[in-house]
């Protein structure tokens, strides 16, 4: 706007507004600032691939006639109990406590009614989330807060989280002002604490500690569940060889535009790589030890919003994928009803990513009980289970386009990079050419 | 008593035969022989068993106890009784790291020393070390008692919620928001008691109480330099 009304005034590309707001309030605060949501600066991206659709040399499906399967299992590698979901999109982990009860229980039901998983957070589980979630994987993290082996064994799965791709190499963090008494019991906490929680496990180091760990979870439980280890993409192509060698059934990755509760703005922004760059590194290293598509399965997230994402994403080589700021979007989070409010806070609808505050108007990122009750559970259950559906529907479109009859039958193959950078990262050709940067 | 040889079968067998007791009752004692310095050996119990475990055994031994009563004749590895909930883990030799770290309840005595991380972590258990403990002791420790009758490894408490510690011996050095207290009489009376419990025979005025000064509990940029 200013530059349409003043077109000589000439605006910094290096310190542009943002970064002069940002320096400002470094100097007047002294604190970095903190803030929830995954990194918001563009990285290479699913939207810089597109599918070749079949046309002579391949045949396609028919839309609404021929099946496309969705169904995916996971952790077949150990577990006696292996998981089924119906469709290969996941409810990523998100905490009570950086969660309302009701929104937990609304990403449960919504999950629930789709045949798909939901995860647990840093903060254990609660009663609620276990009730509505008809698959659920609990998480087992650094902090170990609410840790108890009569929740293992209440689980569908276990997750060991290693790093989150909002910040690998970080711990949790969850602000006083979410604290409450609840959640502060939950995690043996005084109230009002400013929780930040470990970032290494309490009682292993590296690898080779990691599969004793493993076992003994396997041990604890009788080798039912299946054990997700899951990673900040970073290192990514090292980290899932070991996470292989420790044991993992499933590998979990998230790039750097996976979402968090609470974290510095220099961590969120400039930790961690694309999911896009990190999937193929892990495919790479699962094919390599002989177990992609063959008993170790990959969950890949980080910035999935669309059918297409998920398509490219299963394309790429994982086997399914977890959404956490697009279910949070789904279930109202950001919503244009709520900007009045979200502008009193000093955001507005569509920009709101102060998660750690508690005053989300949406009800969602927030333990204040007056706030939370804007969220329905059931309605919000609706509205998850809708937007699953669309997202696999949208999956199933181009799948069928590209003459696949399961999700899982697409392959790098169907896939073209629009630059040059998403070519070399993705390891597709650039389009209109045969050429994958680094490869030929 | 129930014999397990793990000579001659494995940690698998002897888990699932200890946790079906939580579904039925056959056996309240156990000895387990041969360790061998095994991994995870009587983890996830959750029954008021008495288990014996004749040797040394490897990491998270008795982990995630819930009621049982386990006792190591010999060194114990990493993360023993890891996670415990509740019932008691006695160790008459040595711990290795992490000794009772993240546990909830129950009472974990360790006759000899534990290593570093003693205690970290810890959520409620009462942790009695006959001997001293490593370096980072109690690290993060939200809620729980750690006594060490010998002497405390560099960094005891830091990042210290609510556990109370009691040493007897000397403290090399305190970690960031540690601090010592006064021993006050409802400190030597519950110090008396967990002693007993422990049957550890020593004098509660010989110790020294140290706590959280709660200054790091919420963020204040002025205590950026404890970080």
């Amino acid at each position: 706007m200013t530059r349409d009304v003043l077109p000589h005034l000439r605006e910094s590309a290096t310190f542009d507004r943002a970064v002069i707001h940002e320096i400002q309030r470094a100097a007047e605060t002294g604190i970095y600032d903190i803030r929830g949501w995954g990194a918001k600066r563009r990285v290479p991206h699913f939207d810089d691939l597109l599918f070749l659709g079949a046309s002579m040399s391949r045949y396609p499906l028919e839309g609404y006639r021929e099946k496309c399967a969705t169904n995916v299992v996971l952790g077949t590698r150990y577990a006696k109990k292996p998981i089924e979901i119906s469709t290969p999109i996941t409810i990523a982990g998100m905490s009570f406590g950086a969660l309302s009860a009701q929104a937990k229980e609304a990403l449960g039901r919504g999950a629930s009614i789709v045949g798909t998983s939901t995860t647990t957070g840093d903060g254990g589980m609660t009663p609620e989330e276990r009730e509505h979630s008809k698959i659920l994987v609990y998480q087992y993290l650094p902090s170990r807060y609410g840790m108890n082996p009569d929740d293992l064994r209440k689980a569908d799965a276990i997750e060991v989280v290693l790093g989150q791709g909002a910040k690998p190499g970080g711990g949790g963090m969850l602000l006083g002002q979410k604290i409450t008494e609840r959640v502060a019991k939950m995690r043996t906490l005084p109230v009002g604490v400013d929780q930040r929680s470990a970032c290494r496990h309490p009682d292993w180091t590296g690898p080779d500690d990691l599969a004793i760990k493993i076992e003994e979870l396997r041990e604890i439980t009788d080798w039912e569940k299946p054990i997700y280890v899951k990673i900040g993409a970073t290192r990514t192509y090292y980290d899932v060889k070991l996470a292989v060698k420790a044991g993992a059934d499933v590998v979990v990755l998230d790039g750097m535009q996976g979402g968090t509760a609470a974290t510095q703005e220099v961590f969120i922004e400039h930790v961690g790589i694309p999911i896009l760059a990190a999937i193929p590194q892990a495919v790479q290293a699962l094919q390599e030890m002989n177990v992609h598509r063959n008993g170790v399965q990959l969950i890949v997230s980080g910035g999935i919003r669309t059918g297409a994402d998920v398509a490219k994403a299963l394309a790429l080589g994982a086997d399914a994928v977890a959404i956490g700021t697009a279910a949070l979007i789904a279930l109202g989070c950001n919503h244009p009803r709520w900007d009045a409010e979200y502008r009193k806070l000093g955001s507005a609808a569509g920009f709101y990513d102060d998660y750690h505050l508690g005053q989300d108007p949406a009800g969602i990122s927030t333990q204040d009980p007056e706030l939370a009750k804007r969220l329905d559970p059931v309605v919000g259950g609706r509205r998850i289970a809708n937007y699953l559906r669309v997202l696999t529907m949208e999956a199933q479109i181009i799948a069928r386009a590209c003459g696949k009859s399961h999700l899982l039958n697409l392959e790098p193959e169907d896939l073209v990079a629009l630059t040059v950078e998403a070519a070399a990262m993705a390891r597709v050709p650039l389009a209109g050419t045969n050429w994958i940067p680094g490869e030929s | 008593m129930m014999k397990f040889d793990l000579a001659s079968h494995s940690v698998r067998e002897l888990n699932q035969l200890l946790h079906e007791q939580a579904r039925q009752l056959t056996e309240r004692e156990w000895l387990v022989l041969n360790p061998g310095g095994a991994h995870s050996i009587a983890c996830g119990i959750d029954q008021e068993l008495s288990v014996t475990i004749d040797g040394h055994c490897g990491y998270y031994c008795a982990g995630m106890n819930k009621k049982a009563h386990v006792t190591i004749r010999g060194n114990a590895g990493v993360g023993v009784a890891e996670n415990m909930m509740s019932g008691v883990v006695r160790v008459l030799g040595d711990a290795s790291q992490s000794a009772g770290a993240t546990a909830h309840g129950g009472l974990l005595v360790i006759e000899g020393n534990a290593s570093a991380r003693c205690g970290i972590a810890m959520k409620g258990i009462d942790i009695v070390v006959k001997g001293s403990v490593g370096h980072m002791s109690a690290f993060m420790g939200q809620a729980g008692r750690l006594v060490v009758c010998g002497d405390a490894g560099d960094a005891l408490g830091d990042s210290l919620y609510e556990v109370r510690i009691y040493v007897r011996g000397k403290v090399r050095s305190l970690g960031a928001d540690c601090i010592e207290k006064p021993m006050r009489e409802e400190h030597l009376k519950e110090l008396r008691e967990l002693l007993a419990r422990a049957d550890v025979d020593a004098d509660p005025r010989d110790f020294r109480r140290y706590g959280s000064a709660r200054q790091l509990y919420n963020f204040k940029v002025d205590n950026a330099a404890a970080y």
